[in-house]
């Protein structure tokens, strides 16, 4: 059922969205194009939506001509199943159920395929090279973002992503305590940011960091985009894409950043609950969470989730337009060097905290 | 929903088929490549049928997202670079064929032996993770360490033999 939410969203959202990091670029980097099209420059993506799906479908002469159409079709499907586990609200979770968090971690590794495909069909060596840089890029990122997610569940002790949504709200059975130290008292019926998960564990904020970093590595954004490159490879694995094929690829990049960033609110930022505490009579987290079932928690659920993913989204943005590309070394040493061993050392240590504390 | 299961066992087992035949014949290396992604896909899809999700998953991450895509980036890296065209060939024929019909024939014996009647029972699909997980740590620990030794053994191994230009150097 979460299907009908997340298809029409992530549509809708892709609009928006670059239109949003049009004008974050702009007011950044004092562009002017997103300032002018119609008010506020609202109607620039609109009119390059219909401009790109107007466009002639162009097909290398030389290129390999079934994968180089199959290719974003590969990438945007194993991108969109992998929102098929994804809950909505207390009263609407994804499918998959138990092994929801190690299937979308799988597919979301599939659309690595998608890039080859793509690279290889279109016959050009700046595609290739992108293709190529973008596969080893998104395998080595693998291993610390899972093992930062790993640090969530040796918490949460489930793949459920419904599961771990519900035990961050004050529906838990599991109690909660201060800060994850038993001793200094239970915050369970306090709700709010007591509850969430990187507040229960406080050692889950530096794997939030290397989560973060790893996932904008896995969504291929700047400072790790070098396999789109433009100054150096004129967009990589896309550049001989346009029109129809080249907006699904566009809409697979933006798909990606929303699913990380459901992700990151899901398992470290109380997934669709709200951040009001219940203080003492005043019952913030009860009244901005609706009660289970009817259309109020709905409405709660989906606007926190969506609200911490956006946020998120912008601070995917900001980086983008503030921080240059990294090299292909350094995007190596910083994976392998830093974030892997920091990452095993960081879940080495919240085992113990859960084992000793907890 | 029996029949819906069935049909969809024919539709995966009929698929990771004929991407398999796809696979064998063509010429392309990437073809084959592509072809065998949909057997693995559907191979998976079979697993969850047969209730062992966790294993269907461990298929995709492992066989698609791990060794299909290092085996085409293999493929790409020596090859295109280089300018070569991608065509595969048959050797050994004979041989082959041998080795292929002796596994059929041991693949039928099999099927004709087992007592199906006792395997099918209609006990309904549950998650298999969580004991998965604890057989994994109690039981069948020993095993579990040694493959993780080997993975480790193959990592140093490799790490090893990449390292040896820059070491000459």
């Amino acid at each position: 059922m979460t299907f009908l939410f997340y298809l029409p969203l992530i549509l809708v959202y892709a609009v928006f969205a670059i239109y949003a990091e049009r004008k974050i670029a702009a007011f950044i980097q004092d562009r002017l194009g997103p300032m002018e099209v119609g008010r506020y420059g609202l109607l620039q993506t609109v009119a390059d939506l219909l401009k790109l799906l107007q466009k002639e479908d162009i097909i290398p002469a030389a290129a390999d001509r079934f994968m180089f159409r199959v290719a974003p079709f590969l990438i945007f499907v194993s991108i969109f199943v992998g929102f098929s586990v994804l809950p909505v609200s207390a009263s609407m979770a994804g499918s998959g159920a138990s092994t929801g968090l190690y299937f979308l971690l799988a597919f979301v590794s599939l659309d690595v395929l998608g890039m080859l495909f793509a690279g290889w069909g279109s016959n050009n060596k700046y595609a290739l090279y992108g293709a190529m840089r973008s596969v080893a890029q998104i395998v080595s990122y693998e291993i610390p973002l899972s093992l930062s997610v790993l640090s969530v569940i040796v918490l949460s002790q489930s793949l459920d992503l419904q599961e771990i949504s519900f035990q961050q709200s004050i529906w838990s059975d599991q109690k909660s305590y201060l800060l994850g130290i038993s001793a200094l008292g239970e915050v369970s019926s306090w709700g709010g940011f007591f509850t969430w998960n990187i507040i229960r564990l406080p050692i889950l904020v530096p794997v939030f960091v290397i989560y973060f970093i790893a996932s904008l590595a896995e969504s291929n954004r700047a400072p790790f985009d070098l396999a789109e490159a433009e100054s150096e490879l004129i967009g990589g694995f896309h550049t001989e894409y346009s029109g129809f094929r080249w907006a699904l690829i566009m809409l697979a990049e933006y798909g990606m950043m929303l699913l990380v960033s459901i992700l990151a609110a899901i398992l470290f930022l109380g997934s669709w609950n709200s951040p009001l505490p219940n203080i003492g009579t005043v019952k913030l987290a009860e009244w901005t969470n609706g009660s289970i079932g009817t259309w109020t928690s709905y409405a709660w659920g989906s606007f926190w989730l969506l609200s911490k993913a956006f946020l998120l989204i912008f601070v995917q943005m900001w980086v983008r337009w503030t921080y240059p590309r990294l090299r292909v070394d350094q995007l190596m040493n910083l994976c392998w060097k830093y974030l892997t061993p920091a990452a095993l050392l960081l879940l080495l240590l919240s085992a113990v905290w859960v084992l000793s504390w907890v | 929903m029996s029949d819906m299961i069935t049909i969809a066992f024919y539709l995966f087992a009929g698929l990771s088929i004929i991407s398999g035949i796809f696979m064998i014949f063509t010429k392309n290396i990437l073809y084959a490549a592509f072809a065998l992604m949909f057997c693995f896909l559907s191979l998976a899809g079979i697993y969850v049928l047969l209730g062992a999700d966790f294993v269907a998953i461990t298929q995709l991450l492992v066989y698609v997202g791990g060794v299909l895509v290092l085996l085409i980036f293999g493929v790409m890296l020596t090859v295109r670079v280089e300018g070569k065209s991608l065509q595969t060939g048959s050797h050994l024929k004979w041989g082959g064929a041998l080795i292929g019909i002796l596994w059929i024939g041991i693949l039928v014996q099999l099927i004709l032996q087992v007592d199906w009647t006792a395997v099918m029972t209609d006990q309904p699909i549950e998650a298999s993770v969580n004991s998965i997980g604890k057989l994994l740590l109690s039981k069948y620990v020993i095993v579990f360490e040694l493959a993780g030794l080997l993975l480790l053994i193959g990592l140093v191994g490799a790490a090893y033999i990449a390292g040896a230009k820059i070491r000459t150097k």
